[in-house]
């Protein structure tokens, strides 16, 4: 069937159209891939930027920069714009780029849909920061956006952002769908599931976890909506309503979302460091089922982010108990990738340093996340400079690192040349300093008493955040130089060969770099 | 005699250098209480369990990253499962996880138990302030930030307290187990101080209840720790534990000072002396959104300088006072205020930032302006007030 096609496609080829169309009509999922990865780096300057100011403005003690309102809009638009804009699109584009060349598919199974879902995006994320210049500023409530601070007492801007959550909501859905279509129907023959790489097993997961959860969060702002415009008191108390049933909600959607954004990064890393340590990848079964672990807990552990809002003791038992048993899976991860390590033939190239400093730095943020599982210790810790520290070192060396470890190890097969090695190492060790510098003082404000989200405090806290801050520019400005390697390896540099690196396993491997415009038209054999 | 004030210069010192090394402090406080100090030996528990794994793991991973590299190890080994190692690293975190989990529960259960207090205080959250008040002592008052705005806007010195202190603390006696419920007038904040371990929510609509039995006299300070608009970070909680004999003066010295602010309703004001103290109320009521000037944040928080209501007739003002507007940040002050506060303030804004009517409005204008809506409803609108859970 497959060889009839192909003769009819022998006859005029396929490449990409000519102009700007090219970008708007595609529905070729390397086009889309590269769409998501630029949409997500742009929307990472972007939150970055707000960072900056946030930053700034906590640089010492006093309020300089900013008002207290734009503060709390800029805490909560980094939140919103890193979380929706920076990490998921950017996992989306990879899985684009690199689920169909992985699994032998000539393409997404839902090309059409595939092009909706993203040009969703920059709607929605227009909707979104178009607030920051409306009238009474835009969202200021937090990226976690409790009730009734985000109904009631809300900017008029605050149904601008719900409609974005919406628009954001349907793209993430459509592209779990394509996820779930493609791995599950376009295998190449003998391309079992217990045989594809890691990185397409977390994003099946993943895609099934945003099938489950996106719709709550739609829920929950179609809530909000009805409270604000309609009449109705699910949030208001006033009204007979409860806000802890928000908190219920949407956390039951943020659980599962932690996930969202560091499993495809589990993937692409158990990828990476066999590949470097030239030796297989240990415990693929338990790797595979640990994941599965992840996921289902993910559903069960929401209200540990609620330890402290008087939810009965037996609740906060459970959630206790189902928090700390996170641990064990992610710990039999963990202890799969340094067994890959132990007794391999190690290079340091730069995919290999992110995924290195992934595991260290992401295994710290698990620690911090085992104190917070401790209920009495968490209402000493919860809502303080100690969680912001937690989440910072499971998202930035968790998801960004693992981003970066992605970008540097795929880009000559997505651009026919090699990176800037020296340039990329570069990055790597003023990226590892700057994140350090920025988040572990974060630690002993939080233990000290520093709680999150205010634009001003005692004088006590004012040295290690002067540290934070000079940590965060210098991580900040770091990522102008990846934009400029990454530009400089798709204007030219060496050529890359199909396989640029030698311990490398997998059918993306196997087609020339760059990558031709269409793949695996002839499903590969797989033995 | 003479050894006091060195003694004192001495404790001062000491302070003082407490206060430099806080700057550099790296781990939680002991806090003062026995819950306190439990949370603390399960933070350091858990803590020095992280460690003990971090070494491992992390030992096991540079030691491969030296080792193992290609330059000293050129030939890789191609092992990549082993049932048995597998089972052992799933099994033995579960162990540590069980034998955290007993102390954890022990210490939840005990922070759980409100049973027997000896005194109860409700604690309501205000954008941006804390109200308390003694159940069955008919004492109530608001906490306020007292840090300068000039301190804030960096034109004067910070202290050593800077954003950490109150015009009121909230005082309770030393050794009594004292229970907290706690809620929220508008949106959810949180009640916290460190040194004695409690943190709750503070949610409309809901009453939460903690405690804490602190066995020494001393201050404690700490902040709200939810996101709850604007001024989050501008409502510190300061709780002063006296001694059980300090504490009973404390009470009925606070008694007697209600009585007295009731007297003064009777008493008979001129304009000056309205518009004076009506400035005091108004800085620490009014000003964090109407701000200083009365030029307000629009549009959220409207101006009051040539506002309608301000310059409209006296009873448009002080219903919009009194009772607030519903839907709005803009609270009703009839009951956080007394009616000489609300009187001044009125009178303050109807001859502030431009607005010179040259009118006043009394006390007594505002015990009429109470009488007639009870007389006329039966009951006075304002704020919903927390239902029991």
């Amino acid at each position: 069937m497959s060889a009839v096609i192909d003769h009819g496609h022998g006859d005029h080829p396929h490449g990409p159209a000519p102009g700007l169309m090219r970008w708007v009509l595609t529905t070729n999922h390397k086009d889309i891939g590269t769409l998501y990865l630029w949409f997500s780096f742009c929307a990472f300057l972007l939150g970055g930027s707000f960072a900056m100011v946030i930053r700034a403005e906590l640089f010492q003690p006093g309020l300089q920069i900013v008002e207290p309102a734009f503060f709390n809009q800029m805490t909560t638009m980094h939140g919103l714009i890193m979380v929706f804009g920076a990490v998921m699109p950017a996992f989306v584009g990879l899985a684009n780029w690199m689920i169909p060349l992985m699994i032998g598919a000539p393409d997404m199974a839902l090309p059409r849909m595939n092009n909706f879902s993203f040009w969703l995006l920059p709607a929605a994320f227009g909707l979104l920061v178009s607030t920051l210049f409306m009238e009474g500023g835009g969202p200021n409530f937090g990226w976690t956006f409790y009730a009734p601070l985000s109904t009631t007492y809300a900017p008029q801007s605050v149904t601008f952002f719900i409609f974005a959550i919406h628009l954001m909501g349907i793209s993430s859905i459509m592209g779990a769908i394509n996820v779930i279509a493609t791995v599950l129907n376009l295998r190449a023959p003998g391309m079992t599931l217990m045989k594809m790489p890691l990185f397409v097993w977390t994003w099946l997961i993943t895609a099934f976890l945003l099938i489950a959860v996106m719709p709550v969060l739609a829920g929950v702002v179609t809530m909000m909506l009805m409270d604000i415009h309609f009449g109705t008191s699910f949030f208001s108390a006033a009204g007979g309503g409860d806000p802890v049933l928000f908190q219920h909600v949407f956390w039951f959607f943020g659980h599962p979302e932690v996930y969202i954004m560091i499993l495809p990064a589990f993937g692409a890393v158990s990828a990476i460091i066999p590949t470097f340590s030239r030796k297989p990848l240990f415990g693929y079964t338990s790797m595979v089922y640990a994941t599965g672990a992840i996921a289902f807990l993910s559903f069960i552990v929401w209200a540990h982010h609620m330890f402290v809002v008087g939810i009965p003791v037996a609740g906060e038992l459970f959630f206790m108990y189902a928090t700390m048993l996170i641990a064990v899976p992610t710990g039999v991860k963990v202890f799969n990738w340094v067994s890959t390590m132990w007794r391999g033939s190690l290079t340091f190239e730069a995919p290999m340093l992110f995924a290195v400093a992934f595991v260290i730095l992401f295994t710290i943020g698990g620690f911090s996340g085992l104190m917070l599982a401790i209920a009495p210790a968490d209402f000493q810790y919860h809502d303080t400079y100690f969680v912001v520290a937690h989440f910072h070192y499971v998202l930035v060396p968790g998801a960004i690192f693992g981003i970066f470890a992605s970008a540097y190890y795929w880009l000559p097969k997505w651009t026919g040349h090699m990176y800037d090695e020296r340039l990329a190492k570069l990055h790597f060790w003023l990226s590892f300093v700057g994140m350090n510098l920025a988040f572990f003082p974060m630690h002993f404000v939080g233990l000290a008493g520093m709680p999150r989200r205010i634009p001003d405090y005692n004088l006590m806290f004012a040295d290690f955040n002067r540290v934070s801050s000079l940590g965060a520019f210098l991580f900040g400005a770091t990522q102008l130089l990846f934009l400029y390697i990454v530009v400089k390896c798709i204007r030219g540099g060496e050529p890359a060969p199909a396989k640029p690196w030698d311990g490398a396993h997998g059918l993306e491997w196997s087609v020339p770099s760059p990558a031709p415009y269409h793949t695996f038209s002839t499903p590969p054999e797989v033995e | 005699m003479m050894r006091h004030p060195r003694l004192g210069m001495g404790l001062l010192a000491c302070s003082a250098l407490s206060q430099a090394q806080a700057a550099w402090d790296v781990n939680m406080r002991q806090g003062v209480t026995e819950v306190s100090r439990s949370v603390f030996d399960l933070h350091m528990t858990i803590f020095w369990i992280c460690v003990v794994i971090g070494v491992l793991v992390f030992g096991a991973m540079f030691w491969s990253m030296f080792a193992h590299r290609r330059s000293r190890h050129p030939q890789p080994a191609h092992f990549h499962e082993n049932t048995r190692v597998e089972l052992l690293w799933t099994v033995v975190p579960l162990v540590i996880l069980i034998a955290m989990a007993v102390p954890a529960t022990r210490t939840l259960l005990h922070i759980y138990d409100p049973s027997d207090p000896d005194l109860d205080i409700q604690i309501t959250g205000h954008q941006w302030k804390w109200h308390y008040k003694y159940l069955g002592e008919d004492v109530e008052f608001f906490s306020n930030l007292a840090t300068d705005r000039e301190a804030i806007g960096n034109r004067a010195p910070k202290g050593d307290h800077y954003l950490l202190e109150v015009d009121q603390p909230l005082v309770i006696p030393a050794g009594a187990k004292v229970r907290f419920l706690v809620g929220a007038a508008d949106v959810i904040h949180s009640w916290w101080v460190p040194e004695l371990a409690v943190k709750k929510d503070a949610i409309p609509g809901f009453i939460n209840e903690a405690w804490t039995r602190a066995p020494e006299p001393g201050l404690y300070r700490g902040q709200c720790t939810e996101l709850c608009g604007k001024d989050h970070g501008f409502m510190p909680i300061v709780v002063e534990v006296k001694a059980p004999a300090d504490y009973a003066a404390w009470l009925a010295g606070k008694k007697a000072a209600a009585a007295e602010s009731k007297a003064q309703a009777g008493k008979v004001w001129t304009l000056e002396e309205l518009v004076a103290h009506g400035e005091q109320v108004y800085k620490t009521a009014c000003a964090a959104c109407h701000q200083p000037t009365g030029e307000g944040l629009p549009p959220v928080f409207p101006a009051l300088k040539g506002s309608k209501i301000a310059t409209g007739p006296k009873e448009g003002h002080i219903e919009r006072v009194v009772n607030g507007k519903p839907g709005t940040a803009m609270a009703a002050f009839g009951k956080q205020l007394s009616e000489v506060d609300l009187a001044a303030v009125i009178s303050y804004e109807r001859n502030a930032f431009g607005n010179a009517l040259g009118d006043m409005v009394t006390p007594q204008d505002i015990l009429a302006f109470k009488q007639a809506a009870e007389a006329g409803q039966g009951m006075q609108p304002g704020q919903p007030q927390p239902q029991p859970q």
